[in-house]
C-alpha cells in the first residue's frame, strides 16, 4: 500500500471501466437491431424481387398470387394516396392547432388540448380501426357516396376525382381515419418549434404594429418551418407504416384507386391480410413489400435525421 | 386598417375551429367506444374465455395475453434501453458513436409495426424456433417499446442538474456510484414515465403480435404457446363479423387500460417536473 | 519534474502524512490550464498551509474558481480542459497518471456556491459519503451524521427531521448541510467556491463563524469575490487577475500594504 491512500490502480477503476462497456454494448443494441431488421427482411424478400425484376415489381399493376405474379403498383399508389389525403387534412388541422397553443389560447385551454392529443396518440390503431369501421364507414355509404352521387358526380374533373359510387369503404375513409391517428405527431412536434422562436421575434413584431394573424403567419411560422415539417415528415411515416386501421376501412381491393370513394389496398394492410394463407413464393413477396416499406421509411428518417443535424450546426454558429 | 383586423379575426377565428375538431374527434371516439363497449362488460365478460367459435363468452384468456406479452415485453426491454440511455446521457458525449446510435433509436420508433411483425416472424418464430408464442411475440415487442424507454430515459438523466453529480464526485464519489445513487434515484420517475409509455405501445400493438404471437385464444400454459392479444381478438371479432358486442367491450376495457397508462404517466412527468423545480 | 518529486517521496517514511511533514498541504507549481487554445490560468505557483483559511479574490472571469477546480480535478470534467505543470497534495502531484481523482477527492471536500443537497432526506445527504465509501453499519452512520451535523452547527436546528428532504430546509442551512456532507468522509481540505454568494447576510455570517471554527481541524480554501469576506475569515489571500496570480501573502498585509499596484487598485475598487 502506498502511503498516498489516492494512488494506485484500484479493482474500482477496472469495475468502473466494465460498467461502461456494458453499457455501451446495450446501447449499440439499437443499431444491432436495425441492422438485424434490414439484412433479414432484405434477404427474406430479395428473391421475389429478382425473380420479377425490380422494375416490374415496383412498376407492374398485377398482383395475382394464384399465377405467381407479384406486381405491387396498385399498393405503392394506394399507401401514397391515402398518406396525401391524410396529409391534406391533418396538416392544416394540426398546425392549426399547434398555433392555437403555442400562441393563442390562454394557458388553461392548453391544459385541455395538450392532454387530448397526448391520449389520442396513445389510443391502439386498432382502436381507430374499430371506430372507423362501425362509424366512418357506415356514414361514407349513407350519407358521403348518395351526396357524390347526387351533386358532385356531374361536376367535370372534381366528380371523377370524388367518385360516385362506393360501399363507404376506401380511400376517403382511410384518409380520415390515419389523419386522426397523424395529428398528434403533427401538433406536438409544430407546438414544440412554434415554442422555440424567440420571443424577441414576436415582440418585434407585434411593436411595428402587426396584428397577432399577421405575426403568427408572417415571423413565427416561418422562423419555425423546419420544425413543422420534421413533424410533418415524422405525420407521414406514421401514415405510410401504419396497418390496422387502414386495413380495417380500406376495403383491401387490389386495384389502383381512381376516386376519393374507391376502395385500395395499401402495401401494410396487404401483408397483414395475406399472411394468414401466403406460403413459398407468397409469403416471400409480402417480405419484398416490407423492403419497400423499409426503403420508404429509412428515407424519411434520414431527411428527419440530417434536418435535425443541421438545425443543431445553426445553432451551434 | 379594417380589413387586416378582420383577417386577423377570422385567422384567430380557424385556429380555435380546428383545435374543437381536435379535441371533439377524441372525445367522440371514446365516448363512442365507451358508450358500445361498457354494457358488454361484466364480470363475467371478463372472468370467462371466448366460447362457441368467438361468438360468445368474454375475453379472459385474451387479458392474460395482452399483460403477459406486455410484462415480457417491458421486463427483456427496460434494462437494455436504461443501460443504454445512461451510457447516452452520461458517457457517450457527442461523438458519432452517440448519434449514430441517436439515429438508430429514432430509425427503430419510425419503423413500422408491421416490418417488426416481418421481422419478429422471420426471426423469432422461424429461425429461433418459437413457433407462433408468447415469447416471440414479447420479444419483439420489447424491441418495439426499446426506442421509447430509451428516449424518454435519457432526457430524464439529462435534466438532472450538474450540480448533483458535482457534488457526489466531488466527494470522492466514482462516476457509477454517482449515477447510481444520485442520478438514476433522481431520474426514476421520468424513466418510469418511459416505461409506462412503453407499455402503453405493448399493450395496444396489433400487427406486430399478429405476426409473431398468433391468434390463439386460450390462457397460455407456458411462454412457448400461442396467444391472442386483445387487439388481436377485436381484429378477429371485427373483421370476420363473428360478435361485433363483444369486440366493443374489448375495446372498451383496451381503451380503459390504455387512459389509465397515459393517466398515470401525465401524472409522473407532471411531478417529476414539479421535483426538479423546472418549468418545463 | 513529476519524475522526480514521486522518487524524493516515496523515500519518506511511510508513516500517516500529517500535514505538518509538509510545509504547505497544497502546492502549485507553474500550474496552467487551458480551455481548448485558451489559456486560462497562467503559471501559478502557489502553496497553501495546513490549518489555515486561504482565500482566492479577484474580479469575474480572473480564473479564481477554475484554479480551485484545479485542486480537485474537478476541472476534468469540463471537456477541453488541459492542464500543465504540477499540484501536489502532501507532496505528491494530484496530475500524475496512477492518480486515482475518486480517492483524491475523498480527501479534498468541495463547497459549492449553489447549495447543492441531493433530493434525498437530510440523513441520506450526510450519511452518502460514508455509505459510498462503504460504511454500512447503522449505528456508525448515526454517529457519523451527528457529528458532521454538529460540526457545522447544523445538529440543534434540524435533529428532529432528519428524515425530511433536504430539499425544504433554507437555503443557508442547505450550504451548512452542504458542508456536514463534506465533513461526513473526514477530509483534510476544504474546498470552497463562494459558498456565501446565494445566501443573506445572516446565513453569510454563520458560514463565516463555522470556517473559523473547521480551521482547527481542516485546511480550508475559499474563493470569494467579497472582499470583506476574504479580509474578515482568511489569513492568507491570493489575489487573481485574468488567469494570473498577481500577489499571495497574509491576508493583513494584503490589504493594509499591497505590493502590487494591480491589487492596490481592486481592493480600493477601482476595477473589478
Amino acid at each position: 500500500m502506498s502511503e498516498y491512500s489516492f494512488t494506485g490502480k484500484p479493482v474500482r477503476k477496472v469495475v468502473e471501466k466494465v460498467i461502461e462497456s456494458s453499457l455501451l454494448l446495450c446501447a449499440l443494441s439499437c443499431i444491432l437491431t436495425i441492422f438485424l431488421i434490414i439484412l433479414f427482411i432484405i434477404t427474406q424478400g430479395m428473391p421475389i424481387i429478382l425473380k420479377e425484376g425490380p422494375v416490374d415489381f415496383v412498376l407492374g399493376t398485377t398482383w395475382d398470387p394464384y399465377n405467381d405474379i407479384y406486381n405491387i403498383l396498385p399498393m405503392i399508389i394506394g399507401t401514397f394516396v391515402v398518406t396525401l389525403l391524410s396529409l391534406a387534412i391533418a396538416v392544416p388541422l394540426g398546425l392549426g392547432c399547434a398555433m392555437l397553443i403555442a400562441e393563442v389560447a390562454p394557458y388553461q385551454v392548453r391544459g385541455i388540448i395538450r392532454p387530448a392529443i397526448e391520449t389520442l396518440a396513445a389510443i391502439p390503431s386498432i382502436i381507430y380501426g374499430l371506430f372507423g369501421l362501425i362509424v366512418l364507414v357506415p356514414f361514407i355509404r349513407d350519407y358521403i357516396v348518395p351526396f357524390a352521387r347526387d351533386y358532385i358526380a356531374w361536376m367535370p374533373l372534381v366528380g371523377d376525382l370524388v367518385g360516385a359510387k362506393g360501399n363507404g369503404f376506401g380511400v376517403l375513409a382511410a384518409g380520415v381515419i390515419l389523419a386522426v391517428m397523424i395529428l398528434p405527431t403533427i401538433i406536438s412536434i409544430s407546438e414544440d418549434s412554434l415554442r422555440a422562436v424567440p420571443r424577441e421575434l414576436r415582440e418585434g413584431s407585434l411593436a411595428i404594429g402587426a396584428t397577432k394573424w399577421q405575426m403568427i403567419t408572417g415571423i413565427v411560422t416561418p422562423a419555425a418551418l423546419s420544425g413543422i415539417i420534421a413533424g410533418v415528415v415524422l405525420g407521414m411515416g406514421r401514415a405510410i407504416g401504419e396497418t390496422m386501421a387502414v386495413l380495417m376501412v380500406a376495403g383491401n381491393s387490389p386495384i389502383i384507386p381512381t376516386s376519393l370513394l374507391s376502395m385500395t389496398r395499401p402495401m401494410t394492410s396487404a401483408i397483414v391480410l395475406e399472411w394468414n394463407y401466403a406460403t413459398g413464393d407468397h409469403q416471400t413477396a409480402l417480405f419484398a413489400i416490407g423492403i419497400v416499406l423499409l426503403f420508404v421509411i429509412m428515407i424519411l428518417n434520414l431527411i428527419i435525421y440530417l434536418g435535425k443535424r443541421k438545425k443543431l450546426n445553426v445553432a451551434r454558429m | 386598417m379594417e380589413h387586416r383586423y378582420l383577417i386577423n379575426n377570422v385567422g384567430i377565428g380557424l385556429l380555435w375551429v380546428s383545435g374543437c375538431i381536435t379535441v371533439l374527434s377524441l372525445l367522440v371516439i371514446i365516448v363512442y367506444i365507451l358508450a358500445q363497449g361498457l354494457p358488454v362488460v361484466t364480470w363475467g365478460f371478463l372472468t370467462q374465455n371466448p366460447a362457441s367459435h368467438d361468438r360468445a363468452g368474454g375475453i379472459f384468456a385474451t387479458i392474460v395475453a395482452t399483460v403477459a406479452v406486455t410484462l415480457i415485453a417491458i421486463l427483456v426491454s427496460t434494462p437494455i434501453s436504461v443501460a443504454a440511455a445512461i451510457y447516452m446521457a452520461e458517457y457517450a458525449g457527442d461523438s458519432w458513436l452517440t448519434n449514430l446510435v441517436r439515429f438508430g433509436a429514432d430509425s427503430l420508433a419510425g419503423i413500422p409495426s408491421i416490418v417488426f411483425g416481418l421481422f419478429g416472424y422471420i426471426m423469432f418464430v422461424h429461425y429461433a424456433g418459437w413457433n407462433y408464442s408468447l415469447l416471440a411475440g414479447g420479444v419483439t415487442l420489447a424491441l418495439m417499446a426499446l426506442p421509447i424507454i430509451l428516449r424518454v430515459s435519457e432526457e430524464a438523466i439529462k435534466v438532472v442538474p450538474d450540480s448533483y453529480k458535482h457534488g457526489s464526485l466531488a466527494m470522492g464519489a466514482s462516476k457509477w456510484q454517482t449515477i447510481w445513487k444520485v442520478v438514476l434515484p433522481t431520474a426514476l420517475p421520468g424513466i418510469i414515465t418511459g416505461v409506462i409509455l412503453g407499455m402503453g405501445r405493448a399493450v395496444g400493438e396489433t400487427a406486430a403480435v399478429l405476426l409473431t404471437a398468433g391468434s390463439w385464444a386460450k390462457v397460455p400454459g407456458s411462454v412457448f404457446d400461442p396467444v391472442r392479444t386483445m387487439t388481436v381478438h377485436i381484429y378477429t371479432l371485427a373483421t370476420e363479423n363473428l360478435s361485433m358486442k363483444n369486440a366493443y367491450g374489448t375495446a372498451a376495457v383496451l381503451v380503459i387500460m390504455v387512459l389509465a397508462i397515459t393517466l398515470t404517466s401525465n401524472y409522473l412527468t407532471r411531478r417529476y417536473i414539479k421535483k426538479l423545480g423546472g418549468s418545463r | 519534474m513529476a519524475a522526480i518529486d514521486t522518487t524524493i517521496i516515496k523515500d519518506t517514511p511511510a508513516s500517516p502524512a500529517a500535514a505538518g511533514d509538509y510545509e504547505y498541504v497544497i502546492e502549485s507549481k507553474d500550474l496552467c490550464l487551458y480551455y481548448g487554445k485558451t489559456m486560462a490560468l497562467k503559471h501559478i505557483s502557489m502553496g497553501i498551509r495546513a490549518n489555515s483559511i486561504t482565500a482566492i479574490i479577484g474580479p469575474s472571469g480572473c480564473g479564481k474558481s477554475t484554479y480551485l477546480r484545479c485542486l480537485n480535478r474537478m476541472n476534468d470534467l469540463v471537456p477541453g480542459v488541459r492542464v500543465t505543470g504540477s499540484s501536489t497534495f502532501k507532496g505528491r502531484n494530484i496530475y500524475d497518471r496512477d492518480v486515482d481523482v475518486v480517492a483524491l477527492r475523498k480527501q479534498i471536500g468541495m463547497v459549492f456556491q449553489k447549495p447543492n443537497p441531493f433530493p434525498m432526506s437530510i440523513y441520506d445527504n450526510v450519511a452518502y459519503g460514508p455509505r459510498i465509501h462503504g460504511t454500512r453499519n447503522r449505528q456508525e452512520l448515526d454517529r457519523i451524521v451527528e457529528k458532521s451535523l454538529r460540526q457545522a452547527a447544523l445538529w440543534d436546528e434540524l435533529r428532529d427531521r432528519l428524515q425530511d428532504s433536504a430539499l425544504s430546509i433554507s437555503g443557508g442551512q442547505q450550504q451548512r448541510l452542504c458542508i456536514a456532507r463534506c465533513l461526513a468522509v473526514e477530509p483534510e481540505v476544504l474546498l470552497m467556491d463562494e459558498p456565501a454568494s446565494a445566501l443573506d447576510p445572516i446565513a453569510t455570517s454563520k458560514i463565516e463563524d463555522l470556517m473559523r471554527v473547521l480551521k482547527e481541524k481542516y485546511t480550508i480554501v475559499i474563493v470569494t469575490h467579497n472582499m470583506q469576506q476574504a479580509a474578515r475569515v482568511s489569513d492568507r489571500t491570493a489575489f487573481f487577475l485574468m488567469g494570473e496570480l498577481i500577489e499571495y501573502d497574509n491576508t493583513r498585509k494584503l490589504f493594509e500594504t499591497p505590493s502590487d499596484r494591480r491589487t492596490e487598485d481592486y481592493i480600493t475598487g477601482r476595477f473589478g
